[in-house]
């Protein structure tokens, strides 16, 4: 029996503005304990909410980069229930006019887990269905015999971002994610950490035979730390489900837990026994009109991923891999800018980066603007390498030295005498010593076989002690060998 | 509109309210009271009528992204049934 | 005079010219006080030190505002640093404000000092004070009787002369009602004129905060400096300040008045309708113009409002659950069990019986036929109003259907004592302006005469109170305690 999966995604992202939603306290994440409180955040008796206009702002911002109508007149209303991190036990969001209305995010190829890129053939857009805003609530810290209560978080803006269920499987949860995650950076909206909470992800699956046309029985997951561990969390339910239904076991709608240690998950007790929110407009906050505001908003949209590796490749010639590989992440993308501001080799750039700086950074376990090598010396790098002073295997040999000291290339090439020897005369007095020494493979070559010319090549290289331009050693072996 | 009247018991536990059996009771006869008379406006036409959301709609009355002082935390704990370090405590939920 | 008998405005001028200082006014007050305050007992709290102190610091600095040195009364349910703020319920018995309301902050920048927290209904819903969890108040009047409410303990305060005025609040007639019932002037301004933060939230689109005081310039006085749009409640209004004392050198001459044909109908004091008419009579013979008019949805009035003011206090009231502050019941078992236990043995049971109509209104699957449909007769209320306001500059009622009752006297049924609240009702579903002042006397008890007026309208019905107050002497007489 083939079974089918249908997830859908409910994100909520947290606003990097200076201040919470409704309150001028700080929004910032990790400290003391209580110390980020007010009386309005703390829901205490006669406070009122004062909303946040960088929040409305990015959350609009957010709805225009993710193709999002936006609404001309939205509101708040209160969502009411009772729980330990709520302040005034009832929370202030949105619910039937929200900001942003539908919209989608294109999985960008780059985006998914490196162990499924390979997989991804066709495109493909997860719809969205709303985008509002709200205010997140409190931390809960578990003790033997108690809970405490931490409300710094709470009042923080929060995006919530709710998903058609498009998407089929975990590496396209994984990819719509990642993907997200990079759009909300690109818009300096979030940085958007899992594992500081910036990012929360709900997700809800179902699993059916294929070819039955209802929906399984919806199941929510949450507690996933990370974007991979939603991948794994999901990998598992689907295991789980599947399992399941082939036993011919009911599934009942019901919310689980993703313990990340165990790699399971398992039925929370519910919260609220009856999820009636009892949703009212809210009376403490007027009505959101947009059409005022929107078109300074759209000024601020920046270019998007998608539409920045299509004009990587057209205008600056990169491959579609290199392209990608550099907008999938906003810094390697800055620091792909400033190296290729100061050289003419775009692509050689790219190359460098996408093949030799990042697996460098990944074994050193830095980011990239850890790295050291600095932009420019990169792409003084290349210059080099283009302009045939070194040739590419001591261009390897200069970047392993950059790498470990900093030092810039041209330092490095004049320290170990590199240069590269390019001169024919020199080149001629090479070939002829080799072509001397190895008379077999000479008549092997004289004979037909044109590839043992690289034989001749690399005793060239020996020879030269690795520093005689490649290209020329091979064009002079060839004339003298007639071939 | 409701003929059955509130279910109190259920009203009570949305409400986070643990009343005893006498009270329910006693609200039940009360507020059937009350929602009779509040049924008169099941009667009023008010078809195409916008719903009152406020009195004197304003649009766009918006803070600016601007920090002010948070309470020091002595303050935000002053009312604090119970305490443990700087949370506030209550008993052990279970997720 | 005694000082304890001055109004705002003589002991602001009377401090100005120093006639007497703010440590003697207080002094008074607190004399007051204790004379009468065991008998009436208005107040939940004193501060009479707090006050002194405070009083001899402005005797000692140059006058800062317009009330510099006037020690004003607030009802329990503002908030003021560093003072209780019990709303009359056991829940916030011993709560400590950590912040000023706006309308306290203003007071305080005018100079104001403040020596005690008035009794309320709890958490302002009611209209007799009975429903404080701690004591009832008496009226100044007649001791058996109620003092109307909510803002029950601050009218007593002022009709006994035990403060010059006080700052209550005002959802479906708390100002207006007690003003009428104790014969003082009580005024609820336009909805956003005053900010409401820092006021205990009862119901958040229906809420005011105004002054109750001896007379009609006093209101206007404070006016001036409670009113003033608020960053901090983003429902206050833009609208300029006027300085409201302009108003009261106006007549009525040319004002057209009007009376609404549903307000005067069967189950009012026959005494009440007779004072209320004397009172248009005089205005008549001013020169104002009396008209009928029609609020042709007054009946609707009362279930709107119990539908849209316990449906916001039930999401309001949600916030007292003993977790950050207020009472926390012993041993709850979990934390379901916390807020179940903390808020039944907390809250009163007028609170818990508005608390379960307004969670049941909004609860799912009654939502479009109560809250929604309420809104809607909000709506058709308010073109009422709009309508009327085409005819006439101003709106002239009884405040309350009967004079003060007895204390004990309608606790039996809640659905009566909703009814009474039937001419205060529809002025705050509107979001207009009201004032109550005394217009004479029935049963000997007092009886108050309302002036409705459109929003923005504060000028309108001062000027109307004013021209009919100085042309009569109520306000000048007092119980005798």
């Amino acid at each position: 029996m083939n079974y089918e999966t249908t997830i859908g995604l409910e994100v909520h992202v947290q606003l990097k503005t200076k201040t919470k939603m409704f309150c001028g306290c700080v929004n910032q994440y990790g400290g003391a304990p209580n110390a980020q409180v007010c009386p309005v955040c703390l829901g205490m008796p006669g406070v009122l909410p004062a909303p946040n206009e960088q929040a409305v702002r990015m959350t609009a911002l957010t709805g225009l980069m993710l193709d999002c109508k936006i609404s001309p007149h939205c509101k708040f209303d209160r969502k009411n229930y009772f729980y330990a991190d709520m302040p005034k036990n009832y929370q202030i969001s949105q619910y039937d006019k929200p900001l942003c209305l539908e919209g989608g995010v294109e999985l960008m190829k780059e985006c998914y887990p490196k162990d499924a890129q390979k997989d991804v053939s066709a495109s493909k857009t997860v719809r969205l269905t709303r985008i509002h805003l709200e205010e997140d609530v409190g931390k809960s810290f578990h003790f033997e015999d108690s809970t405490g209560v931490d409300f710094n978080r709470a009042g923080t803006p929060l995006m919530e971002i709710v998903t058609e269920p498009d998407i089929g499987s975990p590496e396209e949860a994984f990819a719509f994610l990642s993907t997200l995650r990079n759009i909300l950076l690109y818009g300096n909206v979030s940085d958007a950490d899992m594992e500081k909470g910036q990012m929360r992800c709900d997700c809800n699956i179902s699993v059916r035979p294929v070819g039955q046309k209802e929906y399984g029985t919806k199941i929510e997951i949450k507690n996933m730390n990370s974007i991979s561990g939603v991948r794994r969390a999901l990998a598992y339910e689907i295991q789980r489900q599947q399992t399941a239904l082939a036993k011919g076991e009911k599934m009942r709608q019901e919310t689980r837990r993703w313990d990340d240690a165990t790699g399971t998950t398992f039925v929370m007790r519910t919260k609220e026994m009856a999820h009636d929110y009892r949703y009212f407009p809210e009376p403490d906050l007027m009505p959101i009109d947009t059409t005022v505001w929107l078109d300074e908003v759209r000024k601020g949209v920046p270019e998007l991923p998608s539409v920045r590796k299509k004009r990587l490749m057209q205008e600056r010639g990169l491959t579609e891999y290199n392209a990608g590989v550099i907008v999938a992440d906003l810094e390697l993308g800055h620091y792909f800018e400033a190296a290729a501001s100061q050289s003419k080799d775009a692509n050689g750039i790219a190359n460098l980066i996408v093949n030799d700086l990042l697996r460098d950074l990944g074994a050193a376990a830095k980011s990239v603007t850890e790295s050291p090598i600095k932009p420019a010396d990169l792409a003084a790098l290349v210059e080099l390498t283009d302009a045939g002073k070194i040739n590419s295997k001591q261009a390897k040999e200069v970047f392993a030295e950059m790498f470990q000291t900093g030092k810039k290339p041209m330092a490095i090439v004049e320290e170990k005498g590199m240069s590269q020897v390019s001169d024919s005369g020199a080149i001629e007095k090479f070939c002829e010593e080799v072509m001397g020494q190895n008379a077999k493979i000479v008549a092997d070559v004289k004979g037909g076989n044109a590839k043992a010319i690289g034989a001749l090549v690399g005793q060239v290289m020996k020879l030269s002690k690795g520093k005689a331009n490649p290209a020329m050693v091979n064009e002079v072996l060839k004339q003298k060998l007639s071939v | 509109m409701n003929p059955q009247g509130i279910d109190v018991t259920y009203v009570a536990q949305l409400a986070r309210l643990q009343l005893s059996p006498e009270e329910i009771e006693r609200y039940q006869a009360q507020l059937s009271q009350i929602l009779s008379h509040v049924e008169n406006l099941g009667a009023l036409n008010v078809e195409g009528i916008e719903p009152t959301a406020h009195a004197f709609p304003q649009t766009n009355v918006f803070r600016k992204d601007e920090v002010r002082p948070s309470l020091p935390v002595s303050e935000a704990l002053k009312n604090a049934p119970q305490r443990v370090n700087d949370l506030f405590k209550v008993p052990k939920v279970v997720e | 005079m005694s000082l304890h008998a001055l109004t705002v405005a003589e002991a602001a001028d009377g401090l100005r010219q120093k006639k007497f200082s703010s440590l003697e006014l207080v002094q008074s007050l607190v004399d007051r006080m204790q004379k009468v305050d065991p008998r009436v007992k208005a107040f939940l709290s004193i501060d009479a030190e707090g006050a002194l102190a405070e009083a001899k610091k402005k005797d000692a600095s140059p006058p800062q505002g317009p009330l510099h040195g006037v020690p004003i009364a607030l009802k329990d349910n503002l908030n003021a640093t560093g003072q209780p703020c019990t709303c009359a319920s056991q829940i916030l018995k011993n709560f400590v404000s950590v912040y000023d309301a706006t309308a306290v902050r203003k007071l305080r920048e005018a100079g104001a000092v403040f020596l005690g927290r008035t009794n309320m209904d709890e958490f302002a819903m009611g209209s007799s004070t009975e429903n404080s969890s701690f004591h009832p108040t008496h009226n100044p009047w007649d001791l058996e009787r109620i003092p109307g409410g909510s803002s029950g303990g601050s009218a007593a305060a002022v009709a006994a002369d035990e403060c010059f005025a006080a700052l209550g609040s005002d959802t479906g007639g708390s100002i207006r009602q007690p003003a009428s019932v104790s014969g003082c002037v009580g005024l609820k301004p336009t909805y956003g004129r005053v900010s409401r933060f820092g006021l205990v939230a009862f119901a958040s689109s229906l809420d005011q905060i105004g002054p109750i005081t001896k007379n009609v310039r006093d209101a206007a006085l404070l006016l001036n400096v409670l009113c003033g749009q608020d960053p901090m409640d983003t429902t206050s209004l833009p609208s300029p300040v006027p300085d409201f004392t302009q108003a009261l050198k106006q007549d009525v001459r040319g004002m057209r008045l009007g009376l609404p044909k549903e307000y005067f109908v069967e189950g009012m004091d026959p005494e009440v309708e007779k004072l209320v008419r004397a009172a248009v009579a005089e205005l008549e013979k001013q020169g104002a113009k009396i008209v009928e008019i029609s609020l042709p949805h007054t009946e609707q009035a009362v279930a709107t409002y119990y539908v849209i003011a316990t449906a916001e206090a039930s999401a309001n009231l949600a916030r007292f659950d003993g977790v950050r502050y207020g009472f926390r019941a012993e041993n709850p078992h979990d934390l379901i069990d916390l807020y179940g236990k903390s808020r039944a043995q907390g809250f009163g049971t007028e609170v818990k019986r508005r608390i379960i109509l307004g969670t049941y209104v909004l609860s799912s699957g009654y939502y479009d036929a109560y809250y929604l449909r309420a809104q809607k007769a909000r709506t058709l209320i308010r073109r009422d109003f709009e309508n009327a306001f085409k005819e006439c500059d101003a709106i002239m009622t009884p405040t309350s259907p009967t004079v003060a009752f007895k204390i004990g006297e309608k606790t039996s049924s809640p659905l009566q004592m909703y009814l009474a609240d039937i001419f205060t009702i529809a002025a705050n579903l509107a979001g207009i302006c009201g004032i109550s002042l005394p217009c004479g006397f029935a049963q000997k008890m007092p009886v108050g005469l309302q002036i409705l007026g459109p929003s923005l309208g504060e000028e309108s019905i001062l000027r109307v109170a004013n021209a009919y107050e100085q042309a009569t002497a109520w306000h000048k007489e007092r119980p005798n305690l």
